[in-house]
């Protein structure tokens, strides 16, 4: 006899609909095909860090326009929809532009003038990467911003530099966080208008992701290209939405990296047993398994509720409660991973090292597991 | 006959505005929150009175056939009232193991006889069942059981001993899983299932003390006592069968059981409202940062679990591991509900120490024996450990610990 007990925001919405499977399992398929680990393997000293066929394909196959509405070349569909794909991705380690270019897609399709959408829209959804330079230090929760744009006719001038800007090498466009006299903005800044040397590698410890050091100095733009919508708003808007996707994306990890444990310890003998029935191993990968299926309901929850308006208070409890669970629980995966994998865990070799080095860097990006629980705190108890 | 949903939001206001009327005021001891709970004869017969009581209005086994105390209408009807009590709050409907399993099992399998004999006493609470499935020494074992049933004549003859039988003290049935054939090849094809009377020669009940030092079970000796072959439900050596259909009965309505309110709920928002006045170093203790992360946490793992059930329903989204949800479930509440209760003392500051009995202690010790309880589940129908070992063999396909 259990307890039935009853959540502290009331909101239990789980829905999929029978399009979303299908894009679910179509998503599966492909990434299954395209991101085999000898893949994985081949592009991580590569230095675009994806492969540039299986990008175009998956813009061939309107994944980049999904939540793109459709008087701009997408599908229409909700952002939700964009979380089966990084899901999927995540579980196969395919990294692509795809997220980061979701993400900043969206600051246009909920902050930017009509003008902005058809001008950009179209594009992202043809495969033109886009991606957001939000972060100027180590931390995610610093709502300062030191980038300034300087007003200089018609145009605006920026200044200062952008930390851990994802993709940005290959990025066409990018939205950036700046104060315009005194005011924060979004600004979409193109990659044509940066100096030469303006983009600098970062070396990251999860080598399927790339992202760089973004110096906006004397980037000149159209002040046209500051999005007219709040931005408070806006940027808490878009964050969310980066820590659901996120979310996704490592939880699929967490699946991948589970699956590696249980192969290897269904299989390794010693002292003439096989590892996995050693309780010492089986329990703790159930308790992977446990987080990990917290973290897919919070992130299909997540999915679920949210619309093309304003994010409201349960939306933003499903998505910090996505990311905090979902950046846990791969940790938790990861380094057990290596754990249990014993002396071949220690090497490169072994593919537990991908899930150890993703889950430092997942957890990372858009605020870790205490950020996120340090606002829900003020959400649930006020 | 399916319901319309107008039938049912008239049903929902009936039951709604019976229960603002009829729930009972607080007696001025502490109830049982799980039928595994009643220790003291008050605690029963107040709970006795109260399922009758609802009984009577019509809100308990509707779903039944009328001729055997229900009302013969759609299960839809008894989910609503079973929704109405969690909303009102109300006490437990106590008599479960009749209401949830031999009720269920009788309407399902049983003979006419049979439920004339024993449904509708089970739906008033007159007649009040209990479990003989475990044994002292194989807990979680139970296809192990070694309780013995010989034949004799009309009579089978039934020697040895259960524990954790709930209310063996107040029962007047007990289903019964016993071992007609102890030469069975399989263990699990030796076993048989009784509906047994408590009250015959050579069956004996010692209440157990708990942890919580207030009872609620008993160990069940049985001495050469007798009972009828009518008494067997299914044939000899279909026990084991039987005693896993009854274990799926739990699940609601919808699944044959009577309904009512199995547990008293108690959520995390309880748990804050309980410690809300508190202070810690002189503040709120509600303020402190560390409380905060820790509240947050218990918060996310009990929103895991209801959001849990509700994507389970969803086959597409548990296509990598289909039984991983159902089979964690109970690990994740029952563990759940340990952490949750025991921080809950924690926060409680010198008064976590004072326990029920005190005049200080908060809600009157309610934490501290909810804490205590609260293994019942991490420990009953399969331990937690236990539940990995299965979670990871049968959702993981990992060998055998």
């Amino acid at each position: 006899m259990l307890m039935n007990s009853k959540p502290l925001s009331n909101n239990e919405s789980i829905h999929f609909s029978e399009e979303q499977s299908m894009l679910l399992d179509s998503a599966r398929e492909f990434c299954k095909k395209r991101s085999s680990i000898a893949a994985v393997r081949i592009l991580l000293e590569s230095e675009a860090g994806y492969n540039p066929d299986v990008w175009r394909e998956l813009v061939n196959l309107g994944w980049m326009g999904i939540a793109i509405p459709e008087q701009f070349g997408g599908s229409g569909l909700t952002i939700g929809s964009a979380v089966p794909i990084a899901e999927c991705m995540g579980k196969t380690l395919l990294s692509t532009p795809f997220i980061s270019s979701t993400i900043a897609a969206q600051a246009i399709i909920r902050g930017g003038s009509d003008q902005q959408k058809r001008a950009y829209l179209p594009a992202i959804a043809g495969g033109n990467i886009i991606t957001t330079a939000l972060l100027e230090n180590e931390d995610w929760g610093d709502s300062n911003v030191t980038v300034n744009a300087i007003a200089d006719g018609d145009e605006l001038i920026l200044q200062g530099i952008k930390n851990q800007v994802q993709d940005a090498a290959v990025a066409d466009f990018f939205i950036v966080s700046a104060t315009v006299t005194g005011d924060k903005k979004l600004i979409i800044v193109p990659a044509s208008t940066l100096n030469p040397k303006a983009i600098n590698k970062q070396q990251l410890i999860d080598e399927t992701k790339r992202c760089a050091l973004v110096n906006f100095c004397d980037a000149r733009v159209p002040a046209s290209n500051v999005l007219p919508g709040d931005y408070d708003t806006l940027l808490r808007d878009i964050q969310l939405i980066a820590a659901m996707l996120l979310a996704a994306e490592a939880t699929g990890s967490t699946a991948a990296c589970l699956d590696l444990i249980v192969e290897y310890i269904k299989t390794r003998k010693q002292f003439g047993k096989i590892i996995g029935s050693y309780q010492a191993l089986k329990h703790p990968t159930v308790d992977i398994l446990c987080d990990m299926d917290s973290a897919k309901s919070f992130v299909y929850h997540a999915a679920s509720i949210i619309d093309d308006g304003r994010l409201d208070d349960d939306a933003e409890i499903a998505c910090r409660m996505a990311k905090a669970q979902a950046s846990q629980a791969l940790l938790f995966a990861g380094d057990r991973a290596v754990q249990f994998h014993g002396g071949m865990g220690f090497t490169y070799e072994c593919d537990a090292q991908l899930y150890i080095r993703r889950a430092q860097w997942a957890q990372q990006v858009f605020g870790d597991a205490s950020h996120h629980r340090k606002r829900l705190a003020g959400l649930l108890l006020g | 006959m399916a319901a319309s949903a107008n039938e049912l939001q008239e049903f929902r206001l009936e039951v709604s505005a019976w229960l603002d009327e009829n729930n009972p005021k607080d007696p001025g001891f502490l109830l049982p929150q799980t039928f595994m709970e009643v220790g003291t004869d008050q605690q029963l017969e107040f709970l006795r009175e109260w399922q009758y009581k609802l009984w009577n209005a019509g809100f308990l086994g509707v779903h039944w056939p009328t001729q055997y105390g229900g009302r013969s209408l759609d299960p839809a009807f008894q989910s609503i009232a079973d929704k109405e009590m969690h909303k009102h709050q109300t006490p437990i409907t106590f008599n479960v193991i009749g209401l949830g399993w031999a009720g269920p099992l009788i309407l399902d399998i049983g003979s006419k006889e049979e439920k004339a004999k024993y449904l509708k006493g089970i739906l008033s609470g007159e007649d009040i069942w209990c479990q003989g499935f475990s044994e002292p020494d194989h807990g979680s074992d139970l296809g192990n059981a070694q309780v013995k049933a010989t034949r004799d004549g009309d009579d089978y003859v039934i020697n040895g001993s259960k524990i954790w039988t709930t209310m063996g003290n107040y029962a007047k049935y007990m289903i019964l899983l016993a071992r007609t054939n102890p030469q069975a090849e399989r263990k699990y094809d030796g076993l048989s299932f009784f509906l047994s009377p408590m009250k015959a020669e050579g069956i004996e009940t010692r209440p157990i003390k708990k942890l919580t030092g207030e009872y609620g079970f008993t160990e069940t000796f049985f001495t050469d006592a007798r009972i009828n072959v009518d008494c067997r439900v299914g044939e000899e050596g279909e026990g084991w069968k039987i005693a896993m259909q009854t274990l799926q009965y739990e699940r609601g309505a919808a699944a044959g059981a009577a309904g009512g309110l199995m547990v008293v709920r108690i959520a995390l928002d309880d748990a804050i409202n309980a410690i809300k006045d508190l202070k810690r170093d002189g503040k709120p203790l509600l303020h402190d940062p560390l409380v905060r992360d820790q509240l947050v946490k218990l918060a996310m793992e009990e929103k895991a679990i209801t959001l849990g059930a509700r994507r389970a329903a969803i086959q597409a989204l548990n296509s990598d591991y289909p039984m991983s949800l159902p089979l964690s479930y109970k690990l994740r509440v029952s563990e759940h509900n340990r952490r949750m209760r025991q921080f809950v003392i924690s926060l409680q500051g010198a008064h976590g120490a004072l326990y029920v009995g005190d005049q200080n202690a908060i809600e009157g010790g309610f934490w501290q024996r909810a804490y205590f309880n609260s293994f019942s589940s991490t420990i009953g129908g399969g331990t937690s450990q236990i539940q990995a070992n299965i979670i990871g063999e049968h959702v993981l396909g990992l060998p055998k610990s």
